[in-house]
């Protein structure tokens, strides 16, 4: 399973070492894998030394909401879908590609603020707020396989 | 991944082993309806053996909180890690909650 230019690219990022290490798993749209995926991407960045702050917090909120996304509304939780799952980490950051089989979506427009009086008391609408406000950085482009979000967590 | 119900005094109390993520966040919701229905009305719920919660955990809990305040009952919350506390910080559920440092205060304060 290639990455291709993707792969290339998160190279050529600034904190990119030669001792990365790359998983890659690609998991039917059900929400009931979404553990087992944390779990593996919290084992790599345990390895780079990682926090557990980071690992237990940013990292596994902020992925199993990018999971949850892709699993329920990009791939509209149709189990003949898949999700495909990149993780490259090294000492000095985490980059993670969740992408599915959807359309994509406007990441600004599709973000609302949880914490106003107004919407405090909303059972929804937390997602991507939590996912940026725990990530470095959170994209959405447009990847070889479709719809994909990068996350990006710095070490600390 | 699991949710053990027991009653302490008038108090229904819930442990949250593991994660609560939207794989079994309607689990607990329906075991706590299901106290509720049967006129339970003190609810709290304990983290001390949660690892990390998503949104909609996050929302299942909001969503009880409602359910058990329309019904004329209470929920508290307790044994919140740091990590858990930063997340209902930055989306200021805490000034939702009523958040108790341990089981006996939570247990007391109803």
């Amino acid at each position: 399973m290639s990455q291709g230019n993707e792969a290339g690219r998160q190279n050529s990022r600034p904190g990119a070492r030669d001792d990365a290490r790359v998983i890659e798993v690609d998991i039917p749209s059900d929400v009931q894998y979404i553990e087992k995926v944390v779990e593996l991407v919290q084992r790599e960045c345990a390895l780079m030394r990682f926090g557990a702050r980071q690992l237990m917090l940013n990292l596994a909120v902020a992925l199993t909401e990018a999971l949850s996304n892709a699993i329920l509304r990009g791939n509209n939780d149709d189990p003949a879908k898949h999700v495909h799952v990149m993780a490259r980490v090294d000492p000095g950051q985490l980059v993670i590609e969740v992408q599915d089989e959807g359309e994509g979506f406007d990441l600004d427009r599709c973000t609302s603020d949880p914490t106003t009086p107004a919407n405090v008391e909303r059972e929804d609408g937390r997602g991507l707020f939590l996912m940026r406000q725990l990530m470095d950085s959170v994209e959405r482009f447009d990847g070889a396989r479709g719809n994909t979000v990068r996350l990006i967590m710095i070490r600390q | 991944m699991s949710f053990a119900i027991t009653k302490e005094a008038e108090v229904v109390v819930v442990d949250v082993e593991g994660q609560l993520i939207v794989g079994n966040r309607q689990e607990l919701k329906q075991k706590v309806l299901d106290e509720l229905e049967r006129g339970e009305k003190k609810f709290l719920i304990d983290f001390s053996q949660t690892g990390y919660i998503d949104s909609s955990g996050l929302g299942v809990l909001v969503s009880l909180s409602k359910k058990i305040r329309e019904q004329g009952g209470e929920l508290r919350l307790a044994n919140l890690n740091d990590d858990l506390k930063t997340l209902f910080e930055l989306t200021k559920l805490d000034t939702l909650f009523q958040i108790a440092d341990t089981r006996e205060r939570a247990l007391e304060s109803f």
